[in-house]
């Protein structure tokens, strides 16, 4: 077996029985960084130095006989919205081009805490805001299964560096799905934790009432090692809360799986229809209940999510103001001028347009008609979920309608851009946890299958996704 | 359609520069979305609470107590584009 094909515990076997050095591996992936990024462009920034010498960190209690952490040597990527201090952090955007961050993200001082290695920082949609990292303000990424399209986004830089065997995990943030389409769409695991599991200490702000960081790697059991690092209640995020040590043991004969109608609509993809549908004859051919079931107020979820997201991103996107940090553009007389021409050159064009959505909607006028709706709508969509999760123990849906879609195929079109997100935004409205689980193939493309659960049963759909065969 | 002149607004209200080109652009971008938004005004909303967060999230309080920083504040301020000694530095405002 080749050392990119290396679980987090074959990592630390390998370690243990002095095969590699912690150093050896990081060189290994640097290496291979250096080789495919060319073409794939996944890392924005890699930081070869502060990796290496994390890595000898762990060599060192090798050589003391020390115990390992359960992360020790593990080479992993994050995504460039999470703060590693010392470390540039663009978010994609030409407003933090040059942004240094100046502390670490609580995910980054966990993953540290446990021997992880950070070889650099991956691309993604300025800010977030997109489906394929074609709206980084630098560069778009290659999707590694075929280099002519998108991997995928916001995260898609994390996708193809786990992808394209250029780190064992990376992290990313789900605000609509940008964890799990680009898991799907370059057929990796990708896990949107429940809101509040994970610390947002240290995320640059999208839509707080939305955003998680989350993994995405290779395998199921990588993704729960990672996942157990970063979870936790955190003084610095309100949110955050201790998730009870759930309960992730099941019987997949007494497994009830529900199956909502609405997730396979017209127009999908009819070869990302059968995947998934072939995925799950298989839970049912290993003894799982399949249910249909309903969840009715499907068809307002995305409207209801372009609602909500932009108008937080509108609030939160104000504080690039050309003053405390960031990009400025003195030229002009006034502090307004200041405001107006560094967010005008500052930010691209999809930021822009959010921020106009955004503004519009909590416009006095427009709050009770768009915002005030959208948040009752979201009401009805958890209930939803609730009723559903009455009856069912998971719900499967696909990811996306379609597999990766081709590089500026959408980008002229925003409205379709949002149209991949039909299936993955309602998670994050309900605040649920969900899975992209590889599982079949669309015209040779990676197929994801969406594993939701209850709430903080992350390990509960983890160990769901875990028990499918290929 | 949305008018130039709600753009115009729009764009004062969220600090954004907008040259004439990009007006028109944002009218014609727009538009569409909104036309999609609308769609939620068929939703029957009747009792429904509006959901802030998917959690329920309580204040947080603490004793009014002083602490030590845990950021450097010159770290902090050397990430400003203008400043005078430590202060950040602005235009006039008026």
């Amino acid at each position: 077996m080749e050392l990119k094909d290396f679980t987090i515990g074959q990592i630390q076997e390998g370690l243990k029985k002095k095969e590699f050095s912690a150093v050896e591996l990081t060189e290994y992936y640097l290496d291979e960084i250096e080789k495919k990024d060319k073409d794939i462009s996944a890392f924005l920034t890699v930081v070869r130095d502060s990796a290496l010498s994390q890595a000898e960190e762990t060599d060192e209690k090798i050589a003391e006989n020390q115990d390992l952490d359960i992360l020790s040597g593990v080479p992993c990527a994050i995504k460039d919205n999470i703060l590693v201090d010392g470390i540039k952090c663009t978010a994609g955007s030409k407003i933090l081009e040059k942004y240094v961050a100046p502390y670490s993200a609580t995910v980054v001082k966990k993953l540290k805490g446990k021997g992880a290695v950070i070889l650099g920082k991956t691309n993604l949609d300025e800010f977030a805001m997109g489906s394929s990292t074609e709206n980084s303000a630098f560069f778009t990424t290659k999707n590694p299964n075929d280099l002519n399209r998108v991997p995928g986004g916001s995260s898609g830089g994390s996708a193809a560096a786990v992808a394209g065997d250029m780190c064992n995990f990376a992290l990313g943030s789900d605000t609509g799905g940008s964890i799990r389409q680009p898991a799907s769409f370059c057929g990796v695991v990708g896990l949107k934790p429940t809101y509040g599991a994970v610390s947002r200490y240290g995320l640059m702000a999208f839509a707080s009432s939305l955003d998680q960081i989350g993994p995405l790697a290779k395998t199921i059991e990588d993704c729960k090692k990672v996942f157990s690092v970063i979870k936790g209640k955190d003084k610095m995020d309100s949110t955050s809360i201790e998730s009870k040590e759930g309960d992730s043991d099941f019987e997949i004969k007494n497994l009830k799986i529900g199956v909502p109608k609405e997730y396979f609509i017209k127009g999908m993809d009819p070869e990302v229809e059968k995947a998934v549908r072939e995925a799950i004859k298989k839970y049912e051919g290993m003894g799982g209940k399949i249910e249909e079931i309903t969840l009715p107020h499907t068809e307002y979820a995305l409207a209801c999510y372009y609602i909500i997201a932009p108008s937080e991103a509108s609030a939160n996107l104000a504080r690039y103001d050309g003053i405390k940090y960031g990009y400025s553009d003195l030229q002009g007389k006034s502090l307004l001028d200041v405001y107006l021409q560094s967010r005008e050159s500052g930010f691209g064009a999809e930021v822009r347009r959010r921020i106009m959505l955004g503004t519009y909607t909590l416009s006095s006028g427009y709050y009770d008609a768009y915002y005030l709706r959208a948040q009752k709508v979201r009401t009805l969509i958890k209930r939803d979920f609730e009723k559903a999760f009455q009856k069912v123990d998971a719900i499967f849906t696909p990811v996306s309608p379609t597999p990766a879609f081709k590089m500026g195929e959408k980008i002229e079109d925003p409205l379709a851009m949002y149209l991949s997100d039909i299936f993955t935004v309602s998670v994050n409205l309900a605040g649920l946890p969900a899975v992209s689980l590889p599982v079949g193939e669309a015209s040779g493309l990676p197929v994801g299958l969406q594993i939701i659960g209850k709430p903080f049963e992350e390990d509960k759909i983890l160990s769901i996704g875990g028990i499918f065969k290929k | 359609m949305i008018s130039k002149e709600e753009v115009q607004h729009i764009a004062k209200l969220a600090r954004l520069g907008l040259t004439d080109k990009e007006v028109e652009k944002f009218q014609k971008e727009l538009s569409p979305v909104l036309d999609y938004i609308e769609k939620l005004k068929k939703a029957d909303i009747f009792g429904a609470e509006p959901t802030s967060h998917s959690v329920r999230v309580d204040n947080i309080t603490r004793e009014d107590k002083e602490s030590d920083s845990k950021y450097d504040s010159d770290k902090l301020l050397d990430l400003s584009p203008a400043r005078k000694e430590r202060h950040l530095k602005v235009k006039s405002v008026l």
